[in-house]
């Protein structure tokens, strides 16, 4: 049902590296699950309404107010590789 | 003074609500009683916890709670204090700040005791995806607790913990407290604050109680609850939590739908038996059992596979080694980076919910399956909405089997996902469900008794009745057996 390339698709776009087993794997796995899913496409959803949110809310507004947000120090202490008060990161450019 | 058995055993045989009246009666100390479970916790064998707090560790408290301690699922932010997530990808993450549930409890006078262990970002119904090893069930150390919040479970069943929090997403409390023999509640969704608790499937996550009494869900129910500014989708339940009393059913209306009971599909024979016992029960303390038709909830578990990992493909997308937790070497480029990062810090689950949640939301498949389940949810909800004209509570098996051995599902992710049958359609719904023990059945299999919880579902934040109807039945079943005594 899901082929290799299309889980090396997936893979790419959530940004996993897979292994050539665990591609091999996947593609099994996701196929059995996928295959359990496919029950409800036999039922007859026409004019029903998705759900989005169980309990009915709409707009749910607060005041403008400032209010103290968290310290750039707390903020940067687990951060891997923290630098001048910034997160630092390699070049997306490679 | 009240007596100390080895280890402060005797001690640890109070629930919450009665340790708390020794306290108050000055009785018992609560600093006594605090550490008579984090000298157990931290002799324990069963991987319960990922953190415990020292004996010796003194804190306030304050009313109503009194300086009870409370195990906290590794899922709720603790500021300074090590939170996983059952992931190596948050390995040694101290986070800033506190959840609102943990924070609620505190300041309600609870100590923290430790932070328990669970399935990996709270996905697996078994406790063996959480990177730390899996947590073993007390009444039988070769099976599993159940999941996800199954260190939870096994420290209250196993007398490690009072009581404890986890969170429920597709049964992630009521399933583990059915395989260990305690209760747990699912509140309604927005009942309790989700800040602070790291997030899984957003529409879904809900923080409750794991218990040994219905009452003591009750109490730390009702501290927990209430609107939170900081999560929007937070409402709290208007008319308050009260605690339970009643004895009885008269005038309550217990519905069961005959497909989706002790007569579905892979229900084991001893767990169908106890069930059926069960709702003997309900006659006998004056309540009515009425047919019910729930048509869709057999759906639940394809509808949930696609909402859920897509939900969690979104939210778990945030973990980059970019802020905090792992960063793998990218050798000098971002995307790499990412992709190491990523790959070497999330378990095997995990990868494959959100391969499973990509896939379901990415280009030319949205319709046919996001689309799809959220169209089932609606009409899950409509059915429980048409069946509560008709009762006031549904009651299920709350697991089709009882616990069931380490390793026997860990190959088979869908063998593995049914397990959730009979809790996800209540998740999907919003409503409000609690598992409560039915007694011991033996496993399909063979071999000693093990435990098996009934599950009672409410219409939305009707938790007060939903706690009353559980309450009486638990009077009626009086489940006295724990891991270290059978004969109950």
């Amino acid at each position: 049902m899901i082929d290799r390339d299309q889980v090396l698709h997936v893979a790419r776009l959530a940004r996993l590296e897979l292994g050539e087993e665990e591609l091999e794997r996947m593609a099994g796995e996701l196929s059995g699950i996928l295959e359990h899913v496919e029950r409800i496409a036999s039922l007859n959803l026409e004019g029903v309404e998705p759900t989005t949110h169980v309990v009915a809310l709409e707009n749910v507004l607060r005041a403008d107010e400032p209010e103290p947000s968290l310290a750039r120090e707390l903020a940067l202490e687990q951060a891997p590789d923290p630098d001048e008060g910034a997160f630092r990161v390699p070049s997306p450019a490679g | 003074m009240s007596p100390t058995g080895a280890g402060g055993a005797e001690l640890r045989e109070l629930s919450a609500a009665e340790a708390i009246g020794e306290i108050e009666a000055g009785e018992l100390a609560a600093d006594e009683l605090f550490d008579a479970y984090a000298e157990a916790a931290g002799a324990e064998s069963l991987n319960s916890y990922l953190w415990r707090a020292e004996a010796g560790t003194r804190a306030a408290g304050g009313e109503p709670l009194r300086g009870i301690p409370v195990a906290v699922k590794d899922l709720f932010c603790t500021e300074g204090i090590e939170t996983t997530a059952g992931s190596r990808i948050l390995a040694g993450y101290r986070p800033p700040y506190t959840a609102t549930a943990v924070r609620r409890l505190a300041e309600s006078g609870a100590r923290l005791l430790g932070k328990t262990n669970m399935d990996e970002f709270a996905m697996g119904s078994s406790n063996e995806n959480s990177a730390y090893g899996p947590v073993l069930n007390p009444w039988d150390e070769t099976r599993v607790p159940g999941g996800s919040s199954g260190g939870s479970a096994a420290a209250v069943s196993a007398r490690l913990a009072p009581w404890a929090i986890g969170t429920d997403t597709g049964g992630s409390i009521r399933q583990p407290a059915a395989l260990c023999g305690i209760v747990g509640l699912k509140p309604t969704y927005g009942a309790v604050s989700r800040w602070g608790m790291v997030a899984f499937a957003s529409s879904l996550d809900q923080c409750g109680p794991l218990t040994r009494t219905v009452d003591d869900a009750a109490l730390m129910l009702g501290v927990m609850q209430g609107r939170d500014p900081r999560d929007s989708t937070s409402v709290g339940i208007e008319a308050g939590v009260r605690r339970p009393t009643r004895g009885d059913l008269k005038g309550v209306r217990v519905g069961v739908a005959r497909d989706f009971s002790h007569h579905a599909e892979g229900v084991e024979p001893g767990v169908a038996e106890l069930f059926e016992r069960t709702l003997d029960l309900v006659g006998e303390l004056g309540g009515e059992l009425v047919d019910v038709e729930l048509p869709h909830a057999e759906h639940g578990i394809s509808a949930y596979y696609v909402i859920a990992p897509a939900e969690a493909s979104a939210n778990l997308a945030r973990y980059d080694g970019v802020r905090y937790g792992l960063r793998e070497d990218g050798e000098g480029e971002l995307g790499t980076m990412y992709e190491r990062t990523r790959s070497c810090g999330f378990g095997a689950e995990v990868k494959r919910r959100i391969m499973l949640g990509t896939y379901a939301l990415s280009s030319g498949y949205y319709d046919a399956y996001y689309g799809r389940a959220q169209r089932v949810r609606t009409r899950i909800a409509e059915d429980f909405a048409t069946a509560f004209e008709r009762c006031d509570v549904i009651a299920t098996p709350t697991s089709p089997s009882v616990a069931f051995e380490l390793g026997a599902k860990s190959k088979d992710p869908l063998a593995m996902y049914l397990s959730d049958y009979f809790t996800v359609p209540m998740s999907l719904a919003g409503i409000p469900a609690i598992s409560i023990p039915a007694g011991l059945a033996e496993p399909a299999g063979g071999g000693p008794q093990l435990p098996v919880g009934l599950q009672i579902a409410a219409p939305t934040f009707c938790e007060t009745a939903l706690l009353d109807a559980a309450h009486a039945l638990e009077q009626a079943i009086a489940f006295d057996a724990h891991p270290g005594r059978r004969d109950s």
